[in-house]
């Protein structure tokens, strides 16, 4: 007997359904391992990282603003995948949305008025859009794969925002610290509660629209046909070029707007590290919601959860907090394994020849 | 047992595809030495049968003897083991490998690039396939792609050759060049399954038909020999086939669609050049194009549908409009209408629903599918479901993904899709490739149907039965030019055969020039 994988006839709709949550258990269970192996009890140890944090009022407020952006980022994601157009670099793009949006206050600072927010998360989107517009028209011009040049950039603005906050940004006043001047009053987002910025609705609202654009828009229909036939997608009329820049531009200014809700509402000021990674790990966000904006809210509540249980297993079990990248690695490889069973079954064969006689 | 054993017995074989019984307890035999047809329309479940053979599936249930033992194939490599071989439908070589270099890459051993050479061209000389070891694939015409295939199998000294529909891309000169080679293998012993749409080529070939309809065996053990071709498409679908009628075509019909001095350049290494195309199609006839494939069909065809747009606007006019430099969906505004060759993936998206499959060609002309940038799900499944009852689309389930569908009730829904938009002008790529016989007649009589309402249809096709059956007029394309377009009935096989192998092309360069 032996293990065959065969294509099912059509795609499994209950496997797409299952796939993340068996996914996430056999997450715990590698995570188990993983503590075993370590010496803490594996029970207590996944109790710090995974419920805890969800037993206090505060600590699911920080869920919530934690879960935001990866959100943001991860519905515009979702709509990019689903074309087939590889968006790796929305860290860059957050970035760049923090650097355009954070110019206003640090240029200027002594003005306060409703628009100047509405500037920051305007120009914020914008800043996203123009750095994912690069990749989109390096494909579309010189046929150059985007997920290298997405990925590239995102360091090439890391290190153009340390620029600015260690050189002409600089906040005077600073003791020569690499940040920028303290954002205040109308330059920072309104507050809902007491640490909940304003942010979050987006992350609640975006992915409502981007939901809406995918099943019945003829846009997300393109979307949609790009990624799954190119040949057909041409006979339908659909201009690929213009499908790669609407997913950039698209994705871009969400992770863009992400980055200027970080700045203007958790950080306040600009400093050479405005995330902690959240563009790279919407990415699992993305896939882990099943490349679907409405799913995406709950894989983000998931993978914000991770990042808190870190700091929560830095501060009770001493483990670095690097140990939530591994668990977010981790998932997304259980993802990608269960995934491959939407379009494919295992079955057992018998090989022994003669036996049937 | 006094005579020898068959060389391959199938015996209650079932295989089921979820709700699907796509063979349901097959048996059948096949002796050493015997051309072996089987017949069937698409979806009877051929397909799966010999994949099975081949071991690329397995049975649910029922059991393959081979030589008299019972066996489990348990994938393509066992059965090359015990002597199988296979020529696919579809090539799986590398273009930009020689013959050699794509045969040494399925040959298990060794890799002696000098020896299989000498190899493969001792074999292709003894039977007549002439094939240059050292020719890059890139180079060569369908049919001598298809020797690689076969000499590949015969390099294995294979005892069961399994040939999916062999004549659906050759010259009528390269299929009887074909049989001569499957005679003379058969004499030698070795059993070929043969399947084909193809009746005529059944009768003239085959010792031995056996007939599938629904997944299971409805003939077997049938001499072709003692049937007509009307016998073996009733066996086939299980009732009357239907004849195409042609009513008399009006003759002073206005030119719907014309092309100009059409050209444009290749898009890549292996594309066709169209060089100075002209060709005027009118209201209320059907003009095809013959050609042997891979001669710029697929180019021409995406310079009409206009997925590659033209240099010149006047290159291309639909009814007085010259559109040669609009994209396609400017085009169906024009009430034109468009069925490329290859089903899935470019006319349909495999893994969508039929209703959203709809919306593909229709959303730039049809407001029921598609108003103010959103989609309308009811519309776009209204008109699903009436293409899928006035064209016999046949499915497992209400709306499902279009990859579930056979290739010929897909073509069927494919096709409806545009003719019922009623278009002025259609453009067909290929229209009943592999196809059955009941779907095919069902698809040219509504191409004539269409064409005799008034609107201009131009086929474009391979297989010089369907020209014949429904053309009024011919013309041949060969490496990218096309030959004047004569009347139908003024044309034989054999003059088609030679503007297919470019008589008219030196002709045709000059002709241009002079004018």
């Amino acid at each position: 007997m032996r293990l065959v994988l065969e294509k099912r006839p059509e795609a499994s709709w209950q496997m797409a359904l299952a796939s993340p949550f068996i996914a996430f258990a056999l997450t715990l269970v590698a995570g188990a391992i993983i503590f075993a192996l370590r010496g803490n009890n594996p029970f207590s140890a996944l109790y710090v990282y995974f419920v805890e944090p969800l037993t206090a009022w505060w600590s699911v407020e920080q869920l919530i603003v934690k879960a935001s952006p990866l959100i943001l980022i991860a519905a515009g994601l979702a709509v990019c995948y689903r074309a087939n157009v590889w968006n790796i670099g929305a860290e860059g793009q957050l970035y760049a949305g923090a650097i355009l949006g954070g110019a206003v206050p640090v240029l200027f600072p002594e003005w306060q008025s409703p628009i100047v927010l509405l500037l920051i998360l305007v120009l914020g989107a914008i800043g996203g859009m123009a750095w994912g517009a690069v990749p989109a028209f390096l494909r579309n011009r010189f046929r150059a794969n985007e997920i290298l040049t997405s990925l590239m950039l995102v360091y090439v603005i890391q290190l153009v925002l340390d620029y600015l906050v260690r050189g002409p940004w600089r906040d005077p006043q600073g003791f020569n610290f690499p940040k920028s001047i303290t954002f205040t009053d109308w330059q920072t987002m309104p507050f809902l509660t007491t640490s909940v910025h304003a942010g979050v609705l987006f992350a609640l609202f975006m992915p409502l629209a981007l939901y809406f654009l995918m099943a019945k828009s003829l846009k997300g229909f393109e979307v949609r046909v790009a990624g799954q036939s190119p040949r057909a997608a041409r006979f339908a009329g659909f201009s690929e070029k213009r499908t790669v820049m609407f997913c950039f531009l698209l994705s871009g200014g969400l992770a863009g707007l992400a980055g200027a809700t970080e700045v203007a509402g958790v950080i306040n000021q600009l400093q050479p590290q405005v995330s902690p990674g959240y563009g790279f790990t919407a990415i699992i966000v993305a896939f882990l919601g099943r490349l679907n904006p409405v799913g995406v809210i709950f894989a983000g509540l998931l993978l914000a959860l991770s990042y808190l249980g870190g700091e929560a297993a830095q501060m009770s079990l001493g483990i670095s907090d690097k140990i939530a990248r591994v668990f977010q690695g981790i998932l997304l490889f259980f993802i990608l394994v269960c995934d491959t069973f939407i379009l494919y079954r295992v079955r057992l064969t018998g090989v022994t020849r003669g036996a049937a006689a | 047992m006094a005579e020898m054993p068959y060389l391959l017995e199938a015996l209650n074989i079932v295989k089921v595809f979820g709700t699907l019984r796509a063979n349901d307890d097959v048996t059948l035999r096949v002796r050493r030495g015997e051309i072996h047809a089987f017949l069937g329309e698409n979806g009877a479940g051929k397909s799966t049968l010999v994949k099975m053979i081949y071991g690329a599936l397995q049975p649910s249930s029922g059991e393959f003897r081979w030589q008299g033992r019972a066996v489990t194939i348990a994938n393509p490599a066992a059965a090359r083991e015990l002597g199988i071989g296979m020529v696919f439908q579809h090539f799986s070589l590398f273009e930009a490998l020689t013959v050699a270099e794509n045969i040494a890459l399925a040959m298990p051993g060794r890799f002696d690039l000098d020896a299989l050479s000498r190899k493969i061209a001792r074999v292709s000389k003894e039977y007549g396939l002439l094939l240059e070891p050292d020719a890059m694939v890139a180079d060569l015409s369908v049919g001598e792609r298809q020797r690689i295939e076969i000499v590949r199998c015969l390099l294995q000294e294979p005892k069961l050759l399994i040939m999916d529909e062999p004549t659906a891309v050759l010259t009528p000169q390269e299929a009887d060049q074909l049989f001569k080679v499957l005679t003379r293998l058969a004499g030698e012993g070795c059993a070929v399954i043969y399947i084909s749409h193809r009746l005529e080529e059944v009768k003239q070939l085959c010792h031995n038909v056996t007939i599938l309809r629904h997944g299971k065996v409805v003939a077997t053990e049938l001499d072709p020999q003692k049937e007509t071709a009307s016998s073996l498409a009733k066996l086939m679908v299980g009732g009357e086939i239907h004849v195409v009628h042609t009513p008399r075509q009006k003759t002073d019909g206005k030119p719907r669609l014309a092309l100009r001095n059409l050209n444009l350049p290749p898009d890549g290494p292996f594309s066709v050049a169209l060089r100075n195309v002209s060709l005027d199609v009118k209201a209320g006839e059907v003009v095809a194009i013959a050609g042997v494939a891979g001669n710029g069909q697929s180019e021409l065809f995406d310079a009409l549908s206009g997925e590659r747009t033209l240099a010149g606007n006047d290159m291309i006019t639909f009814d007085g409009t010259a559109c040669g430099t609009s994209g396609v969906n400017h085009r169906r505004r024009l009430n034109a209408a468009f069925v490329p060759e290859e089903r899935l993936g470019h006319g349909a998206v495999p893994g969508f629903r039929l209703s959203e499959n709809i919306i593909l060609t229709r959303h730039a002309s049809d407001e029921a599918v598609v108003k103010s940038g959103m989609v309308q799900k009811d519309g776009a499944s209204g008109v699903s479901e009436r293409v899928i009852k006035a064209y016999d689309v046949r499915k497992g389930k209400p709306d499902p993904e279009a990859r579930a569908l056979s290739g010929g009730n897909l073509q069927k829904f494919v096709i409806g899709r545009e003719l019922d938009r009623k278009p002025g002008i259609l453009v067909v790529n290929q229209p009943t490739w592999g196809v059955d016989a009941g779907a095919a007649a069902t698809i040219r009589q509504a191409l004539i149907d269409l064409s005799r309402e008034g609107s201009a249809v131009l086929v474009i096709s391979q297989d010089l039965d369907e020209i014949f059956e429904i053309a009024d007029r011919i013309a041949v394309i060969s490496r990218g030019q096309l030959s004047k377009a004569g009347p139908a009935q003024d044309m034989t096989r054999e003059s088609i055969g030679l503007l297919m192998a470019g008589a008219h092309e030196e002709r045709e360069v000059r002709h241009a020039a002079g004018t």
